[in-house]
């Protein structure tokens, strides 16, 4: 029974962290169609920044409990200075081009990332673990987790919200869902859909870099982190259906017990639960859990 | 029409590397079969992108040869390299005959997402099996070739050359006649418009499932002969990154010959090695920054710049 539990609370954890780092991706991808492989590195960067910009808060004397906001500032910034270069200065040109065309595009600018972020901070691992201890722990029978996990929750259970109320309830939200279900269409009723790709694709780098900002904390940071995370990311994505913020949701939830409950009865089919469980979904609903059907165009 | 000079070239790029060899530096002789390992590889993702799909899971079968080849002298003891390479083709004909099942429903994302999720799958189980080596991998002792011992005498590391250059020959050789046949030619018109391939009689899933089970047995054979030539095999081959670089390879070298993607290889990894050596920090950065030049201007990849200067001759 304790064993259950240890499992359903891990797998809460473990889930609010995919979600965090797959909302952006499956934004993205929902709006614009681009799966977007630099997302990981978009991790990266904020993982990086957040180390960086909180450890020197912290080595300044400033108060610890203010390394939370900085974090959180350098995701955004993060997100403001990388997201505009890439969707301006590359992404706007490929519009329009082969959905693959597309996703080895985003590769390409992975690979450059990656090396950015080795040339910036060299490749020596960088630990800010501060943060993951100050909010003191919270006791479940006999175990024992860190109160940064609640946060890590609450922040997926807030973004989840905020994003769905954006989308449903309030007019840019609104004109987005039009530019997802006809371009074209939305183009000529006077949406300007160049801006609404831009602020999507800055809005989906900024979540991609705050997903790294609160992780940071939890591992240590060094380079091919991205990359491990990215494959991740796609996973739940694809489990989901692309682009389906709800199906993230719940793809989420979904790897994260099956995972949990992998490490804690068979910890050798940690990685393999994963994959497994994307090649099922696929294999019976080709298009993810939650997808809408496509007319086939000759 | 014009004769078509990929042939002749193939004979004469074998017999020039077969008489060269010898005479190579060993850092030569090594980039050489490396790369060579690399082209038989994407020669299979030539075949995979000219039917239209695109595999970020080909690491699989790459790894999946090597470690066939290599778990048979680690559990079994047999070290023969014909032994291995007949293992890695078997091994991988079976796996992507059984795949390719599930795969030839799909296409665009969801194929080579599917295709990923199958390479991480076996990345997952190889990571944790501590028979052979976890994430270390283990060193494979290739050391007899039909019976006859070559480990430690003074041709051993000619014979490897030598198998990975005839290898890379044959698998030439095969594609190129391949792609002229009819189904060959059945997959740039699936690639075109599926459904008009479909009104006109022929079985779309089943082209694409013949030609993912080819392209599987080549980055199988090309994965066997990259653990013969360098002696050791880890999990990262079938990892996403290594399936990626696969895909970069294929988009750079083009899809308009066979000699396309055994060129692209060789350059690939000769700036490979020269960039690990000398600024091991932006050769990444330099190949995304090559990617996007191709993608922009060369669609058809570098070789599109040798069938445009011989139009316009």
């Amino acid at each position: 029974m304790a064993q259950l539990l240890a499992v359903l609370i891990d797998g809460l954890i473990y889930s609010s962290w995919l979600f965090i780092i797959a909302v952006g991706l499956t934004l993205i991808y929902g709006v614009m169609k681009i799966l977007n492989i630099a997302h990981g590195s978009l991790y990266a960067l904020g993982a990086y920044s957040a180390a960086s910009l909180a450890g020197y808060w912290i080595r300044q004397g400033y108060p610890p409990m203010g390394s939370y906001a900085v974090m959180v500032v350098a995701a955004i910034l993060v997100g403001l200075v990388a997201g505009p270069v890439i969707e301006r200065g590359l992404l706007r040109f490929m519009y329009g081009k082969d959905e693959i065309v597309l996703v080895l595009v985003t590769y390409a600018v992975f690979l450059i990332l990656e090396d950015f972020v080795k040339l910036v901070w060299g490749v020596d691992p960088y630990f800010i673990a501060q943060p993951y201890g100050l909010l003191g722990n919270f006791t479940v029978g006999d175990l024992t987790y860190p109160n940064y996990n609640l946060v890590l929750f609450g922040a997926a259970v807030f973004i989840g919200v905020v994003l769905a109320w954006v989308l449903t309830k309030t007019r840019q939200g609104k004109m987005l869902l039009a530019v997802i279900h006809d371009r074209e269409m939305s183009a000529a009723m006077g949406i300007n859909v160049g801006r609404v790709y831009f602020i999507t694709f800055t809005v989906g780098a900024m979540l991609g870099a705050l997903g790294g900002a609160l992780t940071a904390p939890m591992i240590s940071v060094q380079p091919g982190i991205g990359a491990e995370t990215i494959v991740l990311a796609f996973a739940v994505v694809v489990i989901g259906g692309l682009g389906s913020l709800p199906g993230a949701a719940l793809a989420a939830l979904l790897v994260g017990i099956v995972r949990s409950a992998a490490v804690h009865y068979r910890p050798e089919l940690d990685l393999f639960s994963i994959y497994l469980v994307m090649a099922v979904v696929l294999i019976m609903r080709p298009k993810g859990l939650f997808s809408a059907q496509e007319a086939r165009k000759i | 029409m014009k004769r078509d000079p990929t042939l002749p070239i193939l004979i004469a790029g074998s017999i020039i590397l077969l008489a060269l060899g010898p005479f190579l530096p060993r850092w030569a002789m090594f980039l050489i079969n490396v790369s060579l390992c690399y082209g038989i590889v994407v020669l299979g993702m030539l075949l995979l992108m000219r039917t239209g799909v695109v595999s970020f899971g080909h690491g699989l079968y790459y790894c999946l040869g090597a470690y066939a080849a290599g778990t048979l002298d680690q559990v079994f003891k047999i070290s023969d390299m014909a032994v291995m390479l007949v293992a890695a083709v078997i091994v991988t004909a079976l796996a992507s005959a059984a795949l390719g099942l599930l795969l030839r429903k799909y296409r665009d994302i969801f194929f080579a997402m599917l295709s990923l999720a199958f390479s991480m799958i076996l990345y997952g189980l190889l990571v944790k099996t501590s028979a052979l080596g976890s994430s270390d991998g283990f060193n494979v002792a290739a050391s007899k070739i039909a019976g006859i011992t070559v480990a430690g005498t003074a041709v051993d590391r000619y014979v490897r050359y030598a198998l990975t250059v005839v290898f890379a020959f044959i698998a030439g050789v095969f594609m190129h006649k391949y792609l002229n046949s009819h189904m060959g030619r059945l997959a740039e018109a699936i690639r075109d418009n599926e459904l008009r391939v479909e009104y006109m009689g022929a079985s779309v899933r089943n082209v694409i499932h013949v030609n993912y089970v080819i392209s599987a047995v080549l980055a199988g054979i090309g994965g066997a002969l990259a653990a013969i030539a360098v002696g050791h095999i880890d999990p990262e081959m079938a990892y996403w990154t290594t399936s990626g670089e696969f895909v970069f390879v294929g988009i750079l070298a083009g899809t308009g010959s066979v000699l396309a993607p055994l060129l692209g290889a060789f350059i690939f990894e000769t700036i490979r090695s020269f960039a690990y050596e000398y600024s091991p920090n932006t050769w990444q950065m330099a190949l995304g920054i090559t990617m996007l030049v191709v993608i922009m201007f060369l669609p058809g990849g570098l070789w599109s710049l040798f069938t445009r200067k011989r139009k316009a001759a």
